[in-house]
């Protein structure tokens, strides 16, 4: 009785184009090769002098931060500058919301600013869904982070990262490893390498940071990491946050990095050429060795740098999407 | 008043009738079942040719949300809703604002029920004061004030020598009590049955043991107390099992079901529908074959809406940030008929679950159509199709994944205490 929807729906044109971009799950493979093929022309662009192209100029994107983040706040600014766009940062959690406006009034305000995009990150999973198919549908959203439901370009840049280490992504084999039951991270990168044909994906963790099922995302579940990580490709560490520690998830940070904490000698057992990843801030000495993070396989900085294409190129692709369904509207109404 | 209800197909479960006859109602009771009493002077004919004609709806959880928040519902618009789904009485959790845990609250509910002179609601009182879970709430007072079972609602009592000692009392005086089980740390900050939608969906699950390890509980200290006991709106196969291997023991314990969980599972959730958002949980396919196993083999004996109506603001937020709950008095009926449809019930089998199965476990004399009994009556076309539309539905509350779905089998006329409460336009 009564059909549900696919959720990915919401963020595509009828011509299948990207419009917003919420999850990674459900997109084509042809459209994922797109983003980073896309990326890929934006990745040579920070080395010049002039920065900047104008596929966003006179555009007003605006960074919606429901929570605090610094990185990838500043990597979204970072790209639509460079994409010439106008750039407007709202740091939410600090001001609306505690005076008791509600997501879709704050929304709603903005809107009538006549905003081009949201870029918008919140605790609460499904929240960049809910503003692009019930608050704002005229206006591109990029998902920056929705509670643990999609972080879509941080896995995208993780897979612009693989690509460009690792070439092709069939025959890979790639762990993820730590507290995969609070990560959006963890859940985009599973439906990103899915549809980019990695066929060996694990998932490295104690049983208290697994999601309930998390083998029916297509994933192999460890909770030995030295079984998890024998002979894989690359390594994806993810954030342990220091308050999972005082709610009953883990006895303490040195046992979880005795068990689950990325030594020299747990690399060891992945393959020579395997890479490391990790999406940052990096707590060091609590999932990830200084010595591994800062050795010549950790690829952190080059997702860093990576981070501003793919944000580009999402932000480029989901503006041409949302104009051009626009304009398809506005044409059927004249 | 006298009132001829002509032609339709009688269907009362209490007295085993289904047939083509005639209902004749005066001074508010049935007067005659088949040919008019002498003397019978009509008053009014209600043509029921081609309808069904059966005792008003017995629905055993409802929220009208007086007194409380207005925007959600009040006694007035969520009888409305009521007699529009052919409810004729209604029990309402004592979760309004103030709580029900002293008699006047319970007095002003039955007060403004009168007031609207549309339906029979009979209220929960708390179990415990303020549902705190401390301190036992004046529960023979609250009784004779018009409280018809005791609840502590999805609020657990923690300590178990308080819920044992509610228990206790409740068995010296012979009080009902409803357990709407949840355990509160296995759900805390759950929103949808914990499985692998809700693992995609990246959203904070409610796994079968917040229901399951409370049931248990409760079974245990029924059987120790030895209070009549029911459980509401389960939505776990566990629980089922559990329950019908006490039922076997000889416990006399009993079940109700929201139709919401016979219908729906955790995978309309995807697409983030907030309409969706429920308390407890829409489950797994398993569970919903469950609870439909359990109903059709009698462990659960009743069908409820589970009515818990909202504002608009109150649905329109990120999943997890919505408030749970979907509207049901007007689509009972309609979507209860479904399992009819799918030829798991007979109608008079799934009649006697909205009517006389919770007039039995609620000890009202209502749900059944005798000669003498209070004229409570429900007629409805079954084949009728129709749709519920934010204007045409009465309760406050516009939310329901149903909302635009086309239903099929509407009630066309109600009545309440012999008078005309509701008919079709």
């Amino acid at each position: 009785m009564l059909e549900h929807t696919d959720p990915s729906q919401v963020q595509l044109t009828k011509d299948g184009e990207l419009k917003h971009f919420i999850t990674t799950e459900h997109l084509s493979r042809e459209m994922l090769t797109e983003i980073l093929d896309t990326a890929d022309s934006f990745v040579d662009l920070g080395a010049k002098q002039v920065k900047k192209v104008p596929l966003l100029r006179g555009k007003t994107v605006v960074n919606l931060f429901f929570e605090a983040s610094t990185r990838t706040l500043s990597t979204f600014e970072l790209a639509a500058k460079r994409l010439s766009a106008d750039v407007l940062n709202l740091n939410i959690s600090t001001s609306s919301t505690s005076k008791g406006e509600t997501l879709k009034d704050t929304l709603m305000t903005l809107h009538a600013m006549h905003s081009d995009m949201f870029v918008v990150r919140h605790s609460s999973s499904g929240a960049a869904h809910f503003i692009a198919e019930h608050v704002t549908p005229d206006v591109a959203v990029i998902n920056a982070g929705d509670g643990r439901h999609a972080h879509p370009t941080q896995a995208m840049l993780d897979m612009l990262t693989i690509r460009q280490a690792k070439g092709a992504f069939a025959p890979l084999s790639v762990a993820i490893v730590g507290d995969i039951l609070h990560s959006r991270v963890a859940r985009s990168q599973i439906h990103a390498l899915r549809t980019l044909g990695v066929e060996d994906i694990r998932v490295i963790a104690p049983n208290t940071l697994l999601p309930r099922h998390i083998e029916s995302l297509g994933v192999k579940v460890y909770t030995d990491m030295q079984q998890g990580i024998k002979d894989v490709d690359v390594v994806m560490m993810l954030r342990l946050q220091k308050e999972r520690m005082n709610s009953a998830l883990l006895p303490s940070e040195s046992e979880f990095y005795k068990l689950y904490g990325l030594t020299m000698d747990k690399l060891a057992l992945a393959k020579p050429d395997a890479v490391v990843m990790h999406p940052g801030p990096i707590n060091r000495g609590v999932e990830i060795a200084s010595s591994v993070a800062d050795c010549d396989r950790s690829l952190i900085l080059d997702q860093v740098t990576n981070g501003i294409a793919v944000r580009m190129a999402v932000m480029s692709m989901a503006m041409s999407g949302q104009t051009k369904s626009r304009s398809d509207l506005n044409g059927t109404e004249v | 008043m006298n009132i001829h209800i002509k032609g339709g197909r009688l269907i009362d479960p209490a007295n085993q009738i289904d047939s083509l006859t005639d209902l004749f109602i005066s001074n508010g009771r049935i007067a005659s079942v088949g040919s008019a009493p002498d003397n019978f002077i009509v008053d009014q004919v209600i043509d029921a040719s081609n309808k069904i004609v059966c005792p008003g709806l017995i629905d055993m959880c409802a929220h009208a949300r007086e007194p409380g928040p207005a925007q959600k519902g009040s006694i007035r618009t969520e009888s409305m809703a009521a007699v529009a789904g052919g409810i004729t009485t209604m029990v309402t959790p004592p979760t309004t604002s103030p709580i029900v845990d002293s008699p006047a609250v319970a007095k002003l509910i039955k007060d403004r029920c009168i007031e609207a002179g549309k339906i029979t609601i009979h209220p929960m009182g708390a179990l415990t004061k303020a549902l705190e879970g401390e301190q036992l709430a004046p529960m023979h007072a609250l009784a004779s004030s018009g409280c018809i079972a005791f609840t502590n609602s999805r609020q657990a009592v923690a300590n178990s020598l308080v819920l044992t000692r509610c228990l206790e009392y409740a068995a010296t005086h012979d009080l009902l009590v409803i357990f709407q089980a949840q355990d509160a740390s296995l759900a805390q900050g759950g929103c949808m049955h914990d499985d692998s939608t809700c693992t995609r969906l990246g959203l904070n699950g409610i796994p079968e043991s917040a229901e399951t390890v409370e049931v248990a509980r409760c079974l245990l200290l029924t059987e120790q107390t030895g209070v009549r006991a029911h459980f509401g709106q389960l939505s776990c196969e566990r629980s089922v099992r559990m329950i019908t291997e006490a039922q076997e023991r000889g416990l006399p314990v009993t079940a109700d079901v929201s139709i919401q969980n016979l219908l729906l599972t955790d995978e309309n959730v995807n697409g983030f529908n907030n309409n969706f958002h429920l308390i407890p949980p829409l489950r797994s396919q398993l569970d919903r074959a469950g609870l439909i196993q359990g109903l059709l083999g009698g462990t659960i004996q009743a069908i409820c809406s589970d009515h818990q109506p909202h504002e608009s603001a109150a649905k329109e937020a990120p999943f997890a940030d919505t408030e749970p709950g979907m509207i049901g008095l007007e689509t009972l009926l309609s979507l209860s008929l479904w399992l009819v449809d799918q030829e798991m019930l007979d109608l008079p089998q799934l009649i006697e679950k909205l009517t006389l199965a919770p007039a039995t476990i609620l000890g009202l004399d209502e749900g059944n159509l005798a000669v003498g009994r209070t004229a409570d009556i429900c007629i409805f076309d079954p084949e009728e199709e129709w749709t519920l539309t934010p204007e045409s539905s009465h309760s406050r509350g516009k939310n329901t994944p149903f909302m635009g779905h086309p239903l099929k089998g509407r009630v066309t006329n109600t009545l309440h205490k012999g008078h005309i409460v509701y008919s079709a336009t």
